[in-house]
């Protein structure tokens, strides 16, 4: 009927006409009817003629997705956050996706020689037998203790301060100053423990920075940076690019030029991240710069993260500066600056989740304190580190054997891909090498990058970290972590990267 | 040592200044003072005896004598074969030996009256993190959850500080032994929708703490009603669940999830922990168990920044999946808990005072508000402020654990020896006498 009103309406008051016009329009109104209750729901109907059919086809449509949607149910699936559902995604990291088919397919010399070998992951696995002697030789005395005394269970089964108890403050000062060379002490109470390093820099940043403030942080970086600075805390960070011919050195003129563009834009500066030594690279940031960074710092009124969770893997000559040396030694202003440090690289304990910050400032210690009620260290783990930590002798000589082997492997790996006309980034620590492998792709840029990277993965079964992941300017460098591997496993990489070389290359003709 | 110029000094976040953390109510400033003057049976006899910390240490004996007769728990085997696979274990889903374990405890627990998949637990470093977590992961900021009151003071730090959401407190009082109703629950609804918030879930204890007592099948039933019709979240902190006195009155969300054959259960998330039931806070044990698949594979990403260390995975691996120490633990712990309960609250008829009838947890939950001058909330502190002075006890004011009842007070009892609770008791029954004479 709604079609033949307006008809109607504008015939009105001819009596002939109306019948001429109402006679065919609802013999039109019928056959639409008729059409419309044959059709099948899901079908899109052809209009008959374009004039009326504009409103029956929107009625059509209307009617079969009402009924769609009755027979899918009328559930809405309850919602998450946006924070889950941006972080369910799945990972589109080349370090992540290469991590995991790395440990899906995990290279064994004997048990899966066509494995994927990993070098994707800073793990030190070079000392574990040491570690492994000390814990036969002294497990079951630390761990037990003297029954009903404080190292009974009763001791660490109860609530323990959340941020770490005193004997294991006092452990890990002497520790890291032991690790970094001794130039540098460390106070207990400046310290406040974490379950690993990732929670500690994630701490810090909601200690520092409000949801929208940015750090400006020198690349190449850790990719983990990513997602601990940023998912939770809605920070921004802002790449400050290093490059091959300052040997991937920051220079303060391009961390002025990214502080003032971005403060152009309105996003305020709270810090600068800086990993020393550097991850991926592996170089030392210089007293010189280490000062030049504070005076930086001071001007912009922002804060230092200095994250050294590498210190320990030193196998060059030159010696590691720790930012706690340089602001103790110097007059700068103490509160602006935090170290970040934990186990899982320099003692190769990563399962046993032991991070730290350590900072000059009293009211970020105060608020870092009570943050770590949200991911405090395990008590017995902490009995156990007090125990290995305050073996001085055992730790003086993990430390020199260490450095040692870690050189070792490093001369080794990086002399294989030297004879494959490979060259490797200046370093003088970390558990990596920075290798530049643009030689080898196809295209230079950073899709070429990424298609030797699946290369490497899929075809050569090597997983290597690339540059585009830790956010790397220039195409063709890679990560290659060489303390996951044995001595033995090292011409079997440079075969495979030589063999997927020549096929390249003979492909290219 | 040079001169201190005085400048403006380098800024902090919102958050690092926030009072959010609550570390100035009188909850935790009950325990500053206990930390000033604590009870000792022989060296301080006249210091304050700690009852606000819900912590169990009941059972401890049965903990020591597993870990001695059970040497490999603590060192990974006769010459330690498993030890570098485990200190270099630091994968988020967890070790899957830790995963069953927790399952299998989980589901001993309730009587296996609910089963538990070990692939959709997600570990945390302690409840409070599990807390924190599944807030990030339900709700944004600036959105609300619904919990009934009186709530554990805790949440008001875990769930908002980091996180910016809000809590929409669900009014529950003595009239009905502070159970939640329908009515209450729309209320609350109604008050977060008037202030323009987005009401994303409702968070229960079950058993609630502080109250001590189960929550009632058919109000759960009412509860995840409620979670449906609004198409919300419901997520039940089952972390005294071990703590029943009695295995029969408990029951989980699990159960009643079971008996709907899993209908709306992409909704439901269970927090748990070893802290309470197993007495071991020190290691930061707590878990996450979803039934949404995108929640568990979001919580164990985000877990990255609370794992637990893979030794201590690995000690209660070890523990937790030796059925006879389990069983025994289970029935034993519950057996003492009992026990000290009774104790606690005949004493506390002795001296007059009421409790409410509890069947769980570690503490009880008790009436004073026929002490109070006028029943108001300044009130109810004076008269914490006078047990906490005179009698040297530290209690827990029901204000902080935002009841909107003055005058009730939170008791723990799992935290000390019987001859320490038989002390209090005595200067509690003391004091009565005294309010009554005067």
């Amino acid at each position: 009927m709604r079609l033949v009103v307006p008809l109607q309406g504008v015939v009105q008051g001819r009596g002939g006409l109306i019948f001429g016009s109402l006679i065919p329009c609802a013999l039109f109104y019928f056959l639409q009817l008729y059409l419309k209750r044959h059709r099948s729901p899901n079908s899109r109907s052809n209009p008959p003629s374009p004039s009326a059919s504009a409103q029956n086809l929107a009625e059509m449509n209307r009617t079969s997705s009402r009924s769609n949607l009755l027979s899918r149910g009328s559930i809405v699936p309850v919602l998450i956050s946006s924070l889950a559902t941006s972080i369910s995604k799945p990972n589109d990291s080349p370090y992540y996706i290469g991590l995991d088919k790395a440990s899906e397919d995990p290279y064994d010399r004997i048990g899966n020689p066509d494995g994927v070998i990993q070098l994707g992951l800073s793990e030190n696995r070079l000392c574990f037998d040491l570690i492994e002697k000390w814990m036969l030789e002294n497990l079951n005395d630390s761990m037990r203790g003297r029954k009903g005394g404080d190292l009974s269970i009763s001791g660490i089964a109860s609530y323990q301060p959340l941020d770490g108890t005193m004997e294991l403050k006092m452990a890990m000062a002497g520790f890291m100053s032991r690790v970094m060379g001794g130039a540098a002490s460390f106070e207990p109470s400046q310290m406040v423990l974490t379950a690993g390093a990732t929670p500690a820099i994630e701490t810090l940043c909601f200690c520092l920075a409000d949801h929208g403030n940015a750090f400006l942080v020198p690349t190449p970086y850790y990719p983990g940076f990513d997602r601990d600075m940023k998912w939770r805390t809605g920070v921004e960070l802002i790449p400050v690019h290093c490059r091959n011919t300052d040997n991937f050195v920051l220079s303060i003129s391009a961390l002025n030029q990214a502080f003032n563009q971005t403060r152009k834009r309105g996003t305020k500066i709270r810090g600068i991240l800086l990993s020393n030594p550097a991850n991926p690279v592996g170089n030392l940031l210089s007293r010189e710069m280490l000062c030049d960074l504070l005076y930086f710092a001071r001007e912009k009124n922002i804060h230092i993260i200095s994250d050294e969770i590498f210190a320990g893997s030193i196998y060059g000559n030159e010696e590691f500066v720790s930012i706690a040396d340089v602001v103790d030694s110097e007059d700068f202003d103490k509160s602006r600056v935090h170290i970040v440090y934990g186990l899982s690289k320099d003692l190769s304990l990563p399962g046993f989740r032991v991070g730290m910050i350590y900072s000059f400032n009293e009211n970020v210690l105060a608020a870092a304190r009570k943050l770590t009620r949200f991911s405090s260290i395990s008590a017995p783990t902490q009995r156990l580190l007090v125990s290995m930590l305050s073996d001085a002798r055992f730790i003086k000589e993990y430390i020199a054997t260490n450095k040692k082997r870690i050189r070792n492997m490093r001369d080794l790996f990086v002399a294989g891909l030297e004879g494959l006309g490979i060259r490797c980034a200046d370093s003088s620590a970390g558990l990596y090498c920075w290798a530049d492998l643009s030689k080898l792709i196809l295209t230079y840029g950073e899709k070429g990058e990424l298609e030797l990277w699946e290369k490497l993965l899929h075809v050569a079964k090597i997983n290597m970290t690339p540059g585009s992941a830790c956010h790397c300017i220039e195409p063709g460098w890679f990560r290659c972590c060489f303390t996951t591997l044995d001595k033995e496993d090292i011409p079997v990489v440079m075969e495979r990267i030589r063999k997927l070389a020549d096929t390249d290359a003979a492909s290219r003709g | 040592m040079a001169i201190e110029i005085e400048k403006p000094g380098v800024g902090l976040s919102k958050v690092a200044v926030s009072e959010t953390h609550g570390e100035d109510s009188p909850y935790f400033a009950g325990w500053k003072a206990y930390d000033e003057n604590p009870y000792n049976e022989s060296s301080n006899p006249s210091g304050v005896i700690q009852m606000g910390l819900a912590e169990n240490q009941v059972s401890f004996d049965l903990l020591e004598k597993y870990l001695e007769e059970h040497s490999e728990a603590s060192s990974w085997g006769k010459g330690a074969p498993g030890f570098r696979e485990n200190a270099l274990f630091q994968d988020y889903h967890g070790l899957k030996s830790f995963r069953q374990a927790m399952a299998n405890f989980m589901e001993q627990i309730r009587g296996g009256r609910a089963k538990f998949d070990p692939d959709r637990i997600v570990l945390t470093a302690g409840a409070t993190a599990a807390n924190e977590l599944l807030t990030f992961i339900l709700a944004d900021p600036g959105d609300a959850l619904l919990v009934p009151t009186p709530y554990y003071p805790g949440f008001d730090r875990d769930l908002r500080w980091r996180t910016g959401v809000k809590i929409v407190p669900i009014h529950c009082d003595s009239s009905n032994n502070f159970q939640v109703t329908p009515e209450a629950m729309e209320a609350a609804y109604r008050c977060a929708e008037s202030m323009n918030l987005k009401v994303r879930g409702i968070l229960i204890t079950n058993p609630s703490n502080p109250l001590g007592a189960t929550i009632q099948r058919s109000v759960l039933e009412q509860i995840l009603d409620f979670a449906v019709n609004k198409n919300i979240h419901l997520v039940s902190d089952e972390i005294y669940s071990g703590s029943t006195f009695s295995s029969s009155e408990f029951i989980s969300i699990a159960e009643i999830l079971e008996t709907r054959g899993y209908r709306d259960s992409e909704r439901v998330h269970i927090v748990y922990s070893l802290s309470k039931d197993l007495g071991l806070p020190g290691f930061r044990v707590g878990t996450i168990y979803s039934y949404n698949d995108k929640v568990v594979t979001t919580a164990r990403r985000m877990s990255s920044f609370t794992l637990i260390s893979s030794q201590t995975q690995h000690l209660l691996a070890c523990m937790l999946s030796n059925r006879e120490f389990s069983e025994n633990y289970i029935k034993t712990n519950r057996e003492r808990l009992t026990k000290r309960y009774d104790m606690i609250i005949k004493g506390l008829k002795n001296a007059g005072i009421e409790c409410l009838k509890g069947n769980a947890g570690l503490f009880c939950w008790m009436n004073l508000s026929p002490l109070l001058e006028e029943p108001s909330r300044e009130s109810e502190l004076e008269l914490w402020k006078i047990i906490l002075n005179e009698v040297r006890l530290n209690i827990s004011p029901g204000s902080s654990c935002h009841c909107s009842e003055p005058g009730w007070f939170r008791v723990c009892f799992a935290n000390m020896s019987e001859q320490t609770l038989d002390i209090a008791l005595e200067r509690i029954h003391k004091f009565m006498e005294r309010r009554r004479r005067n």
